[in-house]
C-alpha cells in the first residue's frame, strides 16, 4: 500500500507546475473513484437491477424471460408472502413502540443530575446486547424460552404461572421475537436519547424549575419536544431495521409455527433463494422498498406537526 | 421546596433508581445465564434453577467446541472477513469523504447526492442482483465475496465526509503555498487529523461486519467457508439438544471480541451512534 500511495503522491506532485481547476477536478474524481466503483456495482445498480428483475421470470439456470406485471399480479394474490407483510407490519410497529419508550423511559432515569457517576455503568449494561450477533442471540434466547427447560418459564413457574408457550404458538412466538428485538436493540436508542438530553440548555430547565414545574411536567413540555428530531430519527431507523426482520425468526422459529413469524424477508429468502424464483422474490424486495418509503414518509408527515426544530 | 415536595422528589429518585437496576438486569441476565451454563457440564446445563454464578466452573465445554466443530476456521474466516472490509472501507470512504468536502469538481453534488439515495435502500432489497454479481465475478461460496461487495460504502463517506467538513480549509491551503501537491496535502495534514473519524468507522464496521448473518447465509454454501454467526447456527443444528453448553461456549467465544474491543473503545462506538443522529 504505502509504495502505492508514495507512486501516486509522486505522480500528484509532479503534476503541480500547473495547478489548475483541472487538476482539482482530476484528483477529486481520482479520490472518489474506488468508493463510485463500489457503490455503483454493489448498491446503486443493484436497485436498478432489482427494480428491472421483477418484471422477468428467472430461475438462474435458463436464461431471463420478460413477463411484464406477471410478478406482482402473482404478489398481489399471494396469500402467504401478502400475510407475511401484515406479520411484519405488526411486528415492526411493536418493537418501534416498545423500543423508543423503553429507551426513552431510561434514558430520562438515567439523565437525572444525580446519577452522572453510574451513568457510564447503565450505558455498558444496556449497550453489551447490541454487541452480540442477532445470530448468537437467537440461539441462546432459543433455550431461555424453551418451553419444558426454559429458565424464563422456570421463574414464572415460581410465581405460579404454567409454562407459557414461548415460541411454540403463533402469538407467543411473534411476541417473544419482538421482545427479543426490543431486548437487544434498546441500548441504541437509549445511547441516542442520553446524548440528545445532555445537550438540552440547563438554563431552560432551570427557568421551568423556578416558573414551578414538576418533573413530569418538564419532561413532556420541554425535554420532549427538545429532543423531538433525535426521537424521529430514532424511530425511522428502527422501523427501518425492524421491517427487514430476518435472523431472529429464520433461526428460531423457521417463521413458524405455520407462518406466524413468517416476516417479508423470510417469504422474499424462500422464494428467491430457496425456489430461485429471482423475477419474484425481486418483486417482493421492491415491494417491500416501496412500503418502506411509505412509512418513513408518513412519519416525516406526522412529524411536521410533532417535531420541534429550534 | 417544601418539605413534603422534598420526599416526594426523593421517592421518585428511588424508584427512578429502582427501575434502572431491573432494567440492567434484565439487559445483562440473558447474557450471565450463557456465561454460567457454557461453564457447566452437559448433564448439568438444562437444571433449574440456573446457577448465576459458575461455583465449579468447567472450562472442558470451550475445547469441545474445538473438537466438535471447525470453530478455528470459522474464526479464521470472520478475521479474515471483517479484517479486510474494515481495511478497505477505511481506505475507500477516506479518500472520497474527503474528496467530497474539501475537492471542487464537476458533478460533486449530484454524485453526493446519489451516495445520500443509496443509504436509504436497505440490503434486503438489492440482494438477489448482488448474489448475481458474485455469481458472474466467480465469486460465489467464497468468503471474498462477502468482503468485495461490502468495500465502499455511502454511509462511510457521509461519516468521513462530515468530519472532513469541520477541518479548516488554511491548513491545505497553507501547505498548497509551501509546495505540497494535493495528494500529499491530503495524506501528511488531512488524513492524519481525521485518527477519531478513522477509528468510529474502523469500529462500527468491525462489530457489524463480525457480528453479520444474512450475507453469509446466502453467499456461502460449504461449512469450511463459514463465518462465526453462521457457523454457530449450524452447530446448533447438529449437536442437537444433548449439549447446550457447548453451544454457548461457542457463543461466547463469538461474542467475546466485540465486547473486549467495547470495552476498550467506548467512545468510538458511542460517536458512531450519534454521528448518524447528526444527518
Amino acid at each position: 500500500m504505502s509504495a502505492v500511495t508514495a507512486d501516486v503522491a509522486k505522480a500528484v506532485v509532479k503534476r503541480r507546475s500547473h495547478p489548475t481547476a483541472h487538476g482539482e477536478a482530476r484528483f477529486g474524481f481520482a479520490m472518489i473513484g474506488l468508493s463510485v466503483l463500489f457503490v455503483a456495482v454493489f448498491t446503486a445498480i443493484p436497485i436498478l437491477a432489482s427494480l428491472g428483475l421483477s418484471f422477468f421470470s428467472w430461475d438462474v439456470i435458463s436464461s431471463p424471460r420478460y413477463v411484464g406485471l406477471k410478478n406482482y399480479e402473482q404478489l398481489f394474490n399471494d396469500g402467504p408472502v401478502l400475510k407475511s407483510f401484515g406479520v411484519t407490519l405488526g411486528m415492526a410497529l411493536a418493537i418501534v413502540v416498545l423500543q423508543l419508550t423503553i429507551g426513552l423511559a431510561l434514558a430520562v432515569l438515567v439523565n437525572q443530575r444525580k446519577l452522572v457517576w453510574v451513568r457510564t455503568l447503565f450505558r455498558t449494561a444496556f449497550y453489551l446486547p447490541l454487541l452480540a450477533s442477532t445470530a448468537a442471540v437467537s440461539i441462546f434466547m432459543g433455550y431461555l424460552f424453551d418451553y419444558k427447560f426454559g429458565v424464563v418459564n422456570y421463574y414464572l413457574g415460581l410465581l405460579g404461572i404454567p409454562n407459557v408457550p414461548w415460541l411454540t404458538s403463533g402469538f407467543g412466538a411473534a411476541s417473544t421475537i419482538v421482545l427479543i428485538a426490543v431486548w437487544q436493540q434498546v441500548g441504541f436508542t437509549f445511547v441516542l436519547f442520553v446524548a440528545s438530553l445532555m445537550s438540552v440548555p440547563t438554563d431552560v430547565l432551570e427557568a421551568a424549575q423556578i416558573d414551578g414545574a414538576g418533573a413530569l411536567r418538564t419532561l413532556f413540555r420541554i425535554k420532549i419536544p427538545l429532543i423531538s428530531p433525535t426521537i424521529l430519527f430514532a424511530a425511522v431507523v428502527a422501523l427501518i431495521n425492524a421491517m427487514q426482520l430476518f435472523d431472529q425468526p429464520y433461526i428460531m422459529t423457521k417463521g413458524g409455527p405455520g407462518s406466524a413469524t413468517t416476516t417479508v424477508t423470510i417469504s422474499m429468502y424462500q422464494k428467491g433463494f430457496q425456489n430461485l424464483q429471482f423475477g419474484y422474490g425481486s418483486a417482493i424486495a421492491i415491494l417491500l422498498l416501496v412500503a418502506i418509503l411509505m412509512i418513513t414518509g408518513l412519519q416525516f408527515l406526522a412529524a411536521r406537526k410533532l417535531v420541534f426544530y429550534q | 421546596m417544601s418539605h413534603s415536595t422534598a420526599v416526594l422528589a426523593r421517592i421518585g429518585r428511588m424508584t427512578g433508581i429502582l427501575v434502572l437496576v431491573i432494567a440492567a438486569m434484565v439487559a445483562l441476565g440473558p447474557l450471565l445465564w450463557t456465561v454460567t451454563t457454557s461453564l457447566r457440564t452437559p448433564a448439568e446445563a438444562f437444571s433449574n434453577p440456573p446457577h448465576w454464578l459458575p461455583l465449579h466452573p468447567d472450562f472442558s465445554n470451550y475445547s469441545a467446541v474445538f473438537d466438535r466443530i471447525p470453530i478455528g476456521r470459522f474464526f479464521v474466516n470472520s478475521v479474515l472477513v471483517t479484517g479486510l472490509i474494515v481495511i478497505g472501507q477505511t481506505i475507500t470512504c477516506t479518500l472520497s469523504g474527503y474528496a467530497f468536502a474539501m475537492v471542487s469538481f464537476p458533478g460533486r453534488s449530484v454524485i453526493f447526492g446519489i451516495f445520500l439515495a443509496t443509504m436509504m435502500v436497505p440490503l434486503q432489497t438489492i440482494i438477489i442482483p448482488v448474489f448475481v454479481i458474485i455469481r458472474y465475478l466467480g465469486l460465489s461460496d467464497s468468503p471474498l465475496s462477502l468482503v468485495v461487495s461490502a468495500l465502499g460504502s455511502a454511509f462511510g463517506t457521509f461519516l468521513m465526509r462530515q468530519y472532513f467538513m469541520q477541518m479548516p480549509r488554511e491548513l491545505g491551503e497553507a501547505a498548497r503555498i509551501d509546495g505540497a501537491g494535493h495528494f500529499q496535502t491530503f495524506l501528511m495534514i488531512y488524513a492524519k487529523m481525521a485518527g477519531p473519524a478513522i477509528a468510529t468507522l474502523a469500529i462500527l464496521n468491525f462489530s457489524g461486519f463480525w457480528a453479520e448473518f444474512y450475507r453469509p447465509l446466502i453467499f456461502l454454501q460449504s461449512q469450511d467457508n463459514f463465518t462465526l454467526p453462521l457457523g454457530l447456527v449450524g452447530l446448533q443444528g447438529n449437536l442437537g439438544t444433548g449439549s447446550i453448553s457447548i453451544v454457548l461456549a461457542g457463543v461466547i467465544l463469538a461474542i467475546l471480541p466485540s465486547v473486549v474491543l467495547f470495552i476498550f473503545a467506548q467512545r468510538y462506538f458511542i460517536a458512531g451512534i450519534t454521528a448518524g443522529a447528526s444527518r
